[in-house]
């Protein structure tokens, strides 16, 4: 009895994506479309390069006001939750254990593999590097995006932002360079969870129980 | 004559009031059906694409709710001590870029000689000026970027009185909150006193140190450094200081009100 109460106490088990993680995922997807779709008809206003317009079915809003005020409202949800899940995964742990170490050999190797088509992904509980290379990845260009998308909603506010950006013009560039890669991303990563479909069931269920791992950074062991 | 505080803005006349019997229709299908109907669309405006969504009623009164919020987010970060950057004469372009609720041909100038800027509102002297009055005052020249919200810059080189210093002249209360403005075009801009009172906010009169011509806002203009050009009322023949916000051309059409840079 008393055994085996220890033995449960210390091998705690949890579902592999919580639920705060994700509820987070599926905000972050709902706000990211809404953000791209309306930036898209915003974008198609005074477009950056004259061979580029987004057909009027895929961009989001009825005018360009409709575009603007979807863009607007959506950013607080993408910042809001960004905010959160960044606060979440440090705190957790859940970065630390689940995106490093990230080995240069170890993305070599599985780029290889990848080509050859034998990437192994039956154990979904753990990312391979390519993986942790564009996660890692999508969450930089994410805060480089909200800081280009300051850097033109507020010109003068934050001009020094503006500035880095290369001024107004470059601000709008690197903000639509941003929505490339993002778009980019979400292509791959799509594609990618329907060949493993189990990967997306896991992020709506929760997926296998995993030992847990994670939790609040351990205090540091003190010096001997 | 009109009492000292009648607004601009209100028709002469009396009030029409068949908008309220337009609205009783309205009124009076608010039902929890189409409450919910609201709600659903809301979250289908994410699966729908090229869609009419955004401008259903329903979604309208949540978007432009958040449009409000960020009106005041806006407010909180404007510093009405920050300079906007400045350029230098060689970067300005000529003629500035024309854009208007309609296009360039179909501009109506504006006859200087018989124009008239009125004042009504917070106002301690309400007495109209002419366009050769507002050319005795000192004038002030900035050199900014116009940022449009459509996304198109150009650097502008504008002079005119400051705007903070006309409204001290005229006796303004510059402790209220707005100050709006009506065109010959029959546009109307709303302006919050602080960005009015912001070291870079003129009336403008010329343009690279040439009378403004007629597409262009002629005999007067307002020319802010910190908001989206649109905000920048052309051919300016009223201006009211008033604690009542009057919406603007824009933003009863959806866009954001604020639109600061």
């Amino acid at each position: 009895m008393t055994d085996t109460l220890t033995v449960k106490s210390t091998r705690r088990h949890r579902k592999l994506h919580p639920i705060a993680v994700r509820t987070m995922h599926w905000i972050n997807a709902v706000s990211m479309i809404m953000l791209i779709g309306s930036g898209w008809k915003i974008y198609n206003d005074e477009v950056l390069f004259g061979w580029l317009h987004f057909p009027d079915w895929m961009t989001f809003g009825h005018w360009a006001q409709h575009g603007l005020q979807i863009h607007f409202a959506a950013m607080w949800l993408l910042f809001i939750n960004g905010l959160c899940y960044v606060f979440y995964g440090f705190y957790t742990g859940r970065f630390r254990h689940k995106l490093l170490p990230i080995r240069p050999s170890e993305i070599a190797a599985d780029v290889r593999d990848a080509l050859r088509f034998k990437l192994a992904h039956d154990d979904i509980t753990h990312y391979n590097a390519v993986q942790k290379t564009l996660y890692v990845g999508i969450m930089l260009v994410i805060v480089v995006q909200v800081l280009s998308g300051l850097a033109i909603w507020k010109p003068v506010q934050f001009q020094e932002l503006t500035a880095l950006f290369g001024g107004f013009q470059g601000g709008r560039l690197a903000h639509f360079i941003g929505m490339a890669a993002i778009v980019g991303f979400l292509v791959i990563h799509v594609a990618l969870a329907l060949l493993v479909p189990k990967t997306i069931g896991a992020m709506i269920a929760g997926g296998p129980d995993v030992p847990d791992e994670i939790g609040p950074a351990p205090h540091p062991a003190p010096a001997e | 004559m009109a009492s000292p505080s009648r607004s601009i803005f209100r028709p002469k006349g009396g009030i029409d009031q068949s908008p309220l019997d337009d609205g009783r229709k309205l009124v009076a299908d608010i039902n929890r059906r189409n409450l919910l109907r609201g709600t659903v669309s809301l979250g289908a405006l994410t699966m729908l694409t090229g869609c009419t969504v955004s401008d259903t009623d329903s979604v309208q009164t949540v978007l432009r709710a958040v449009s409000d919020f960020n009106d005041g987010v806006q407010a909180l970060l404007f510093d009405p001590k920050k300079l906007a950057p400045t350029y230098s004469a060689d970067q300005v372009v000529k003629p500035p870029r024309f854009n208007a609720y309609y296009e360039i041909e179909e501009v109506k100038p504006v006859d200087g000689a018989t124009w008239k800027l009125e004042l009504a509102g917070l106002i301690d002297n309400k007495s109209p000026w002419t366009a050769a009055q507002i050319y005795t005052l000192p004038e002030q020249e900035i050199i900014v970027r116009h940022i449009c919200v459509e996304g198109w810059d150009y650097i502008g080189q504008w002079s005119g009185p400051s705007l903070s210093d006309f409204l001290k002249r005229i006796g303004a209360d510059t402790r209220a909150k707005y100050i709006s403005f009506k065109c010959a075009d029959g546009y109307t801009e709303t302006l919050d006193m602080a960005t009015a009172l912001h070291p870079q906010t003129i009336l403008a009169t010329k343009y690279a140190r040439e009378p403004i011509t007629d597409p262009f806002g002629f005999p007067l203009r307002l020319r802010t450094s910190t908001k989206l050009g649109f905000k920048n009322a052309k051919w300016i023949t009223a201006m009211e200081v008033t604690n009542t916000f009057i919406p603007t051309f824009w933003s009863k059409q959806g866009f954001n009100w604020f639109a600061g840079l």
